[in-house]
């Protein structure tokens, strides 16, 4: 019985893994063929061919694409922490009138549907005179990501025992020493969740970045892939295709990879839950 | 902080709402003219007593394209709960190489939602589809089927991506709020002889449920908006057309920027009444303070 129970388990956690992880060993698998090699199904590697990645890298803006995201990404992510972080801390600790109100304000914005207020952006955007630049992106993409890192901030830090911040106050330590010193390395594990949540949302975004941006060498890279296309429809080129969406999401991975511990190791690490 | 909201938010959602009411176009943003609800619903005369109605309100691929968006988010959002509570339960075990099995797991969740349209269009692609062969093979199916670009699936090829992609999101928001349930809780149980079954029915449930409430509302928003798996692996296709794309698709393409303005505040409104709906059924204690 306990043998059977425990190979369920583990076949249970097969099946998560296939699932999670073959689109993704496929994609590579695809990256790595070409020519006719690419249109025969196989489900283990068989062949080691880079030829679509210097084709995606070597030619047109593909790897200007990539650097535009990252600067994109890293911006939105390093204003909205700061931002949220300061907002979180007043909404969670500070009492004032409307804390309410203000909280489900944050909610209602968080709950905009992108394309609701696009038309509204595009128009603010021009005005601007940030239209084609990085700058419309990262001002626009503050739109998902601050409400989303002001409202986990605020849940977590409510969570916080009050007293730990108590002892604070008695030792005389400004509100700006409670944030940095007391609350940050608290709030660490959540700092890196939300951090990388709102990385990853800059980093896919879509919509915006396909209505903000008009010339290709400003393009982020899920734009430049969603517009990779053969001489006809008929004729995708599915091997750069793969090779680009391989290169982009590498070093998300990568960051999972790292994050990942500090994610478990915060949200296990017994100091907080008290 | 507020004040940033507010320009990228609140003051674009208000200039949507009043294109909606002008005749705008995607070349003269500046001298859009006021003209009342004719973008939702006009009666159009033609003269002799007959007439005909127009508008969004009147327009078929408006009301097929509600209904897409929220079958859409309907079923993804069920199963993506029903799967990212299994994830959430099964890692949330002690087993070797835990670490691993999770990181590996928040893999679809890192990729680009446009790599994974792509991915997953590729591997549904109708002759040199894995999806295909795999399933020729297992005898699932007798010939290939065009997932992507027939009627009748391909719907369901853009359900696959997202649940795929956003399972783990769910799981992972899940496994946060089952890891604050302390140990003891369940030592007890264990003591006490309580049946796993029941142990997660009264103690695992109750306790992750707000957890698994705003990991459901927060999907559930981002479902109903919908846009690029759909622009991307199905353009031009009503069965799969959601507000979201009939809106961009106006306001960008066919150089009708009122119209889709319209559209597009019709679209707030939904998302608002089923957020409100859900709020006010799911009890959220939103800042209540405690």
């Amino acid at each position: 019985m306990k043998a059977l129970k425990a190979a369920g388990f583990w076949a249970l956690i097969a099946a998560i893994l296939l699932f999670a992880l073959f689109p993704f060993y496929y994609a590579i698998l695809t990256s790595l063929e070409s020519g006719t090699a690419i249109f025969t199904p196989n489900y283990l590697p068989e062949a080691f061919d880079l030829s679509n990645y210097t084709f995606v890298l070597g030619q047109g803006v593909f790897g200007r694409n990539v650097l535009n995201s990252i600067l994109v990404a890293t911006l939105t992510v390093a204003i909205s922490l700061g931002l949220g972080l300061t907002a979180a801390f007043a909404l969670a600790r500070i009492p004032f009138r409307g804390r309410g109100l203000m909280l489900m304000t944050i909610l209602s914005v968080s709950m905009f549907p992108q394309i609701a207020v696009l038309a509204g952006l595009f128009e603010t955007v021009r005005a601007l005179g940030l239209y084609n630049s990085h700058g419309a992106l990262i001002f626009s993409y503050m739109i998902f990501t601050l409400p989303f890192t002001v409202w986990v901030l605020t849940t977590f830090m409510r969570d916080l025992p009050k007293e730990v911040e108590e002892a604070a106050i008695m030792d005389g330590a400004s509100p700006f020493v409670i944030v940095t010193r007391v609350f940050l390395p608290l709030m660490w594990p959540a700092m890196a969740t939300t951090g990388l949540l709102a990385f990853i949302q800059a980093w896919n975004e879509f919509l915006f970045a396909l209505t903000f941006v008009s010339s290709a060498e400003m393009r982020t890279a899920p734009v430049a892939i969603a517009l990779i296309s053969g001489a006809s429809a008929q004729e995708t080129p599915w091997g750069p295709i793969m090779a680009a969406s391989v290169t982009v999401t590498m070093p998300l991975v990568i960051l999972v990879l790292i994050f990942q511990r500090r994610i478990v190791a915060g949200l296990t690490a017994g100091g907080v839950k008290g | 902080m507020m004040l940033t909201l507010l320009v990228v938010a609140g003051w674009p959602l208000a200039r949507t709402i009043w294109f909606g009411f002008t005749d705008a176009s995607l070349g003269n943003l500046d001298e859009a003219r006021w003209v009342g609800f004719a973008n939702y619903l006009e009666w159009f005369d033609y003269g002799d007593g007959e007439g005909e109605w127009f508008g969004l309100l009147a327009d078929e691929q408006w009301w097929r394209a509600v209904w897409n968006t929220l079958y859409f988010a309907f079923v993804t959002v069920s199963i993506e709960t029903a799967l990212g509570l299994i994830i959430a339960l099964a890692l949330n075990q002690k087993f070797p190489f835990r670490g691993l099995v999770r990181a590996a797991v928040l893999i679809p969740w890192a990729i680009p939602t446009i790599v994974s349209a792509k991915m997953w269009a590729w591997m549904l692609n109708d002759q040199f589809g894995i999806i295909n062969d795999l399933f020729l093979r297992l005898g699932l199916i007798s010939a290939p089927v065009a997932w992507v670009a027939s009627a009748d699936t391909a719907m369901i090829a853009v359900m696959i991506v997202d649940i795929w992609k956003t399972t783990p999101f769910m799981a992972l928001l899940i496994l946060a709020g089952l890891q604050m349930i302390p140990e003891d809780i369940y030592e007890a149980a264990r003591v006490d002889g309580v049946h796993p079954l029941k142990v997660f029915r009264e103690v695992t449930l109750p306790l992750v449920a707000p957890a698994l409430l705003v990991a459901v509302i927060f999907r559930a928003l981002d479902a109903l908006r919908v846009f690029d798996i759909i622009y991307v692996m199905t353009p031009n296709n009503s069965e799969t057309r959601t507000m979201s794309v009939l809106a961009q698709e106006n306001l960008f393409q066919f150089d009708q920027f009122a119209y889709g303005s319209a559209a597009s505040t019709m679209l707030f409104l939904v998302v608002a009444l089923v957020t409100l709906g859900y709020i006010r059924v799911a009890r959220l204690d939103l800042g209540s303070g405690r």
